[in-house]
C-alpha cells in the first residue's frame, strides 16, 4: 500500500549496532538461581504484596496486588519458594532500594490454572480488569498499564490506532525478532486492541532497517485477512519515539501540554505489549518473561526470552562477556543508564542490557563552554531549543527553562549526542525536571498546611465564641431565677417594698454574667478535683497487724537491694554512682 | 476672556481626571497586602513559630514592617534568597542552623493519650481522643516540632524524611576538575 508519510524535524543517525544480535534466532534463558521481582515495575500505584517470606508460589501466581487503576498486578515468575519481601537495589538510575518478592525456583516451572477470556464476548471493563489482573504493561519503555490507554478519549473519535515496532535505538533487536518468530501473535494482539478502541485505521510503523520484520508482519496480516497496513518508516532516531511515530504516520503533531494522545485521536502501543495482552487474552498468562537484548561488549550477543527478576549477572554470563567489561547499560545507548550493580533484576520494562566497556563506549572528554552553535536545536525532534534551557537549567532558574517548554523534553539524547562541546545536555534537564517536581510538591504540601492551619484557627475562634456564648446563657438563666426565688421570696413576706432588696441582686447579676459563669465553673472544677483526690487516697497500709507491717518491710528492703526503688535518704548517692 | 476659558478647561479637564481616579480607587480597590501574600508564598507555612511569630502569616507581615528576612530556618537559605529578590534587600545568612525535612513519629506503645500534642499541632495532622492512642498523618506533618514540648512522656521523636524512589532528584551534572599535571 502506497501511503504519505511525513517527517519530524531533527533526529539523529547513530550507528545502529542491530546486526550483532538479530542474526540468531530468540532463545530461552535458563532458570536463574533467584528471582527478585520488584514489586513497583510500571507507573502509578505500587503493588502490595500478597504473599509473605516462606509461602510456596506457581508460575503466574499474583505476588503484587494492583494499587488503584493506574498501576497493574505482578506475578510470580516461575513456581518456588519465597524466600523475603524485603527492599532491593532495582534498576533505577538513583540506586535506591525498593520492595521486591524474592523467590527461589523449585525448578518445576509449574504454571497456576490460566484463565483465559473471550475478549468479544464479555465486556470491555472486564477486559481491561483481566488486562490490569494480568499485569500488562507498555513494553516499550514507559511501563503504563496498558488498560490504562484502552479507553477512548470522551467527544474524541478513535482515527488512528499506531503499533510501535520502529525500535529505533541503536544495539535492541528484541521487537525486531519478536516481530520476526511471533509475528501471528503480535497481530492478534493488535486486533484484540483494535476490538477495544475501535479506531477507523490500525498502523503498524515499523524502520526500514528491518525488512524481514516488515514481511513476516505482512504475511500474518494478510494470513489473517486484517485491514491493518504495515508501514516501513525510514530509520532515523528517534522515529520510535510515540509523538515522532505519530508524526510520521499521521502527520499529527501532539501539543506538549495534551497528556494523552488519545485526545487526538490517536493510541500508539508497542508490538511486545500486543503480544503479552494476546498471551493474557487467549492463553490466561500474566506477564512473568520478556524478550530481550543481551549485546555490547560481548562474544555472543543475542535475544533471550527472560523470567521477570533474573538478576542481569546471570544473563550477562550467558552470552560471555569481555574481560573488560565494567557495567551493564539498561536500555540502549542513548536513553540507557548504568544500573547500580550487576545483581539488579530485570524488569517489565528492560528491553535491552548492554555489556559497558570503555573501548565501546569511550568516556565522554570533559565538558566544555557552549559556543551557541545551535546544532542541539538542530537536532532535537520535538523543536525545542535545549542550549536556553540548558543556560537556564545549569543556572537553576527553573521557571526560565518551563518558559522553554522543558517538559516537552522526551530526553532522547540527540542534542548531547550532536554537541561539539560534548556537554550532557539531557542531564541538565532531568535535574531540572525533577527540581521542579519537587518544588510543585513542596508547594502543595505548604499550600495544604496552610488552609489546615487557617481552618484550625477558625475553629478554635468559633468554639471560644460557642463557649463564652453557652457560658453567659448559663449565667443568665441562673440570675434569672435567684432573681425570680427572690422575688417569690418577697412577694411572700409581703413587705411593703418587694423588690428592693432582689432588684440591686438581679441587677448585678445580669451585670457580670461572665464572671458570675466563670466563678461557677471554677467552684464546681475545685470540686470535682478534691472529690478525686479523696477518692484516690490510699487506703491499705492503714491499720496494719505488726505481722503485715513486718512482710510490708521485708519487701521494700528487697526492692532496694535489687536497685527497684532508690532508698529514700542515699538517693542523690545511688545516682551519681549510676 | 481667554483666561476664562483656560480655567475652565483646566478645571473640567480636573473634574474628568478626579472622577476617573475615584471611581478606578471604588472599581479596582485591592483587598489585603499584596506585598504579604507574595512573602506568605515564598513562606513554608511549617506555622512552626521559629521565626518568633505566630504563624507564617504573621512573619510575613512582619517583614513587610521591617522585619530581617533570615528567621526562617524551614524555609533555608534559599527561600532567604528568594525573600532578598522579592524584596530587593540583601541576602543574609539564616538565622539558624538548617535542618533536612523532617517528620514526627508518635511511639504509640508510649503515648498515654492526653491529647496535648493534638492541641499543640498547627495542622491538625495528629489524630487520636483522650486516652486512646494518636498518631501522625505523615502526608500533613509540616516537621514544625510543636508537638515535643507538650508530650508529658516524651514519646514523639522526630526522624528525617528518607530519599525514596519516589521523592528522589536527579543530581545537578558534575563538572570535573581534572588537577593539572
Amino acid at each position: 500500500m502506497l501511503m504519505n508519510l511525513f517527517k519530524f524535524k531533527g533526529g539523529v543517525k547513530p550507528p545502529s549496532n542491530k546486526l550483532q544480535s538479530n542474526h540468531l534466532p530468540i532463545a530461552q534463558a535458563p532458570m536463574p538461581s533467584r528471582l527478585i521481582v520488584p514489586l513497583h515495575q510500571s507507573i502509578g500505584g505500587t503493588p502490595r504484596p500478597i504473599i509473605q517470606a516462606g509461602d510456596h508460589v506457581l508460575k503466574g501466581q499474583m505476588i503484587g496486588q494492583a494499587d488503584g487503576w493506574i498501576s497493574a498486578a505482578v506475578h510470580a515468575p516461575t513456581s518456588g519458594t519465597v524466600l523475603e519481601v524485603a527492599m532491593h537495589v532495582r534498576p533505577h538510575p538513583s540506586g535506591l532500594d525498593s520492595l521486591c518478592v524474592v523467590i527461589e525456583p523449585d525448578g518445576k516451572d509449574e504454571w497456576i490454572t490460566r484463565t483465559p477470556i473471550d475478549h468479544r464476548a464479555v465486556p470491555p471493563a472486564d477486559v481491561f480488569h483481566h488486562l490490569q489482573q494480568c499485569g500488562i504493561v507498555g513494553l516499550g519503555g514507559a511501563g503504563f498499564p496498558a488498560h490504562g490507554k484502552l479507553t477512548p478519549s470522551k467527544g474524541v473519535a478513535m482515527d488512528e490506532l499506531i503499533i510501535n515496532g520502529a525500535e529505533c535505538e541503536p544495539f535492541i533487536t528484541c521487537d525486531d525478532l519478536l516481530m520476526r518468530e511471533r509475528a501471528d501473535e503480535v497481530v492478534r494482539g493488535i486486533a484484540v486492541f483494535r476490538d477495544l478502541l475501535q479506531p477507523k485505521k490500525v498502523l503498524i510503523g515499523i524502520e526500514d532497517n528491518k525488512p524481514e520484520a516488515i514481511a513476516a508482519m505482512r504475511a500474518a496480516v494478510d494470513a489473517q485477512n486484517e485491514p491493518f497496513s504495515v508501514v516501513a518508516v525510514p530509520t532515523l532516531y528517534p522515529a520510535g519515539g510515540a509523538k515522532q511515530l505519530i508524526r510520521v504516520l499521521t502527520g499529527k503533531e501532539v501539543p506538549g501540554s495534551m497528556r494523552s494522545t488519545a485526545d487526538m485521536g490517536v493510541q500508539v502501543f508497542n508490538v511486545g505489549t500486543a503480544y503479552s495482552a494476546w498471551r493474557a487474552v487467549a492463553h490466561g498468562e500474566p506477564l512473568v518473561s520478556r524478550i530481550l537484548t543481551i549485546t555490547g561488549n560481548v562474544h555472543a550477543p543475542r535475544n533471550y526470552e527472560v523470567l521477570i527478576g533474573t538478576p542481569m549477572d546471570e544473563l550477562l554470563a550467558l552470552a560471555q562477556p569481555h574481560p573488560d567489561t565494567d557495567g551493564i547499560l539498561m536500555g540502549g545507548p542513548m536513553m540507557g543508564f548504568l544500573v547500580p550493580n550487576p545483581q539488579v533484576p530485570v524488569v517489565k520494562t528492560t528491553n535491552c542490557l548492554i555489556a559497558h566497556a570503555d573501548r565501546l563506549f569511550p568516556p565522554k572528554a570533559p565538558e566544555m563552554p557552549c559556543i551557541r552553535c545551535g546544532a542541539c536545536a538542530r537536532a532535537c525532534p520535538h523543536e525545542l531549543q535545549p542550549f536556553e534551557m540548558y543556560w537556564f537549567a545549569r543556572a537553576k532558574n527553573f521557571g526560565k527553562t518551563q518558559e522553554y517548554n522543558i517538559f516537552d523534553c522526551i530526553e532522547c539524547g540527540c542534542c548531547s549526542y550532536v554537541c561539539p562541546s560534548r556537554i550532557p545536555l539531557v542531564q541538565y534537564f532531568r535535574f531540572a525536571k525533577s527540581e521542579i517536581w519537587a518544588r510543585e510538591r513542596e508547594k502543595n504540601a505548604a499550600d495544604q498546611a496552610k488552609t489546615r492551619f487557617e481552618f484550625k484557627q477558625y475553629r478554635e475562634e468559633r468554639e471560644k465564641a460557642d463557649k463564652a456564648e453557652k457560658l453567659a446563657k448559663a449565667a443568665a438563666a441562673q440570675a434569672a431565677k435567684k432573681a425570680a426565688e427572690a422575688a417569690a421570696a418577697a412577694a411572700a413576706e409581703g413587705d411593703a417594698t418587694p423588690s428592693a432588696g432582689a432588684a440591686p441582686d438581679a441587677a448585678i447579676a445580669t451585670v457580670n454574667p461572665e464572671k458570675e459563669a466563670k466563678r461557677a465553673t471554677i467552684e464546681a472544677a475545685m470540686a470535682r478535683a478534691k472529690a478525686q483526690r479523696e477518692a484516690v487516697q490510699p487506703k491499705n497500709v492503714d491499720n496494719l497487724t505488726p505481722d503485715q507491717q513486718k512482710v510490708a518491710d521485708d519487701i521494700e528492703a528487697r526492692r532496694v537491694a535489687a536497685h527497684l526503688i532508690a532508698p529514700e535518704p542515699v538517693a542523690p548517692d545511688n545516682e551519681k554512682s549510676e | 476672556m481667554d483666561i476664562l476659558l483656560a480655567i475652565a478647561i483646566m478645571a473640567l479637564g480636573a473634574v474628568v481626571l478626579g472622577a476617573a481616579l475615584g471611581f478606578a480607587a471604588i472599581k479596582f480597590k485591592v483587598e489585603g497586602d499584596p506585598l504579604v501574600e507574595k512573602i506568605e508564598a515564598i513562606l513554608p507555612q511549617t506555622q512552626c513559630g521559629q521565626c518568633g511569630f505566630p504563624g507564617c502569616k504573621p512573619y510575613a507581615e512582619a517583614i513587610v514592617n521591617g522585619e530581617e528576612i533570615n528567621k526562617c530556618p524551614p524555609g533555608g537559605a534559599e527561600g532567604v534568597q528568594r525573600l532578598a529578590d522579592l524584596l530587593g534587600r540583601e541576602v543574609k545568612p539564616l538565622d539558624a542552623e538548617e535542618k533536612p525535612k523532617q517528620i514526627a513519629i508518635i511511639d504509640e506503645n508510649t503515648c498515654i493519650g492526653c491529647t496535648l500534642c493534638i492541641q499543640a499541632c498547627p495542622v491538625d495532622a495528629i489524630v487520636g481522643a483522650a486516652k486512646q492512642m494518636h498518631t501522625i498523618v505523615a502526608q500533613q506533618c509540616t516537621g514544625c516540632e510543636l508537638c515535643l514540648p507538650p508530650c508529658p512522656v516524651e514519646c514523639i521523636h522526630m526522624e528525617v524524611i528518607p530519599e525514596t524512589i519516589d521523592n528522589w532528584k536527579w543530581k545537578y551534572p558534575v563538572i570535573e576538575i581534572k588537577a593539572a599535571a
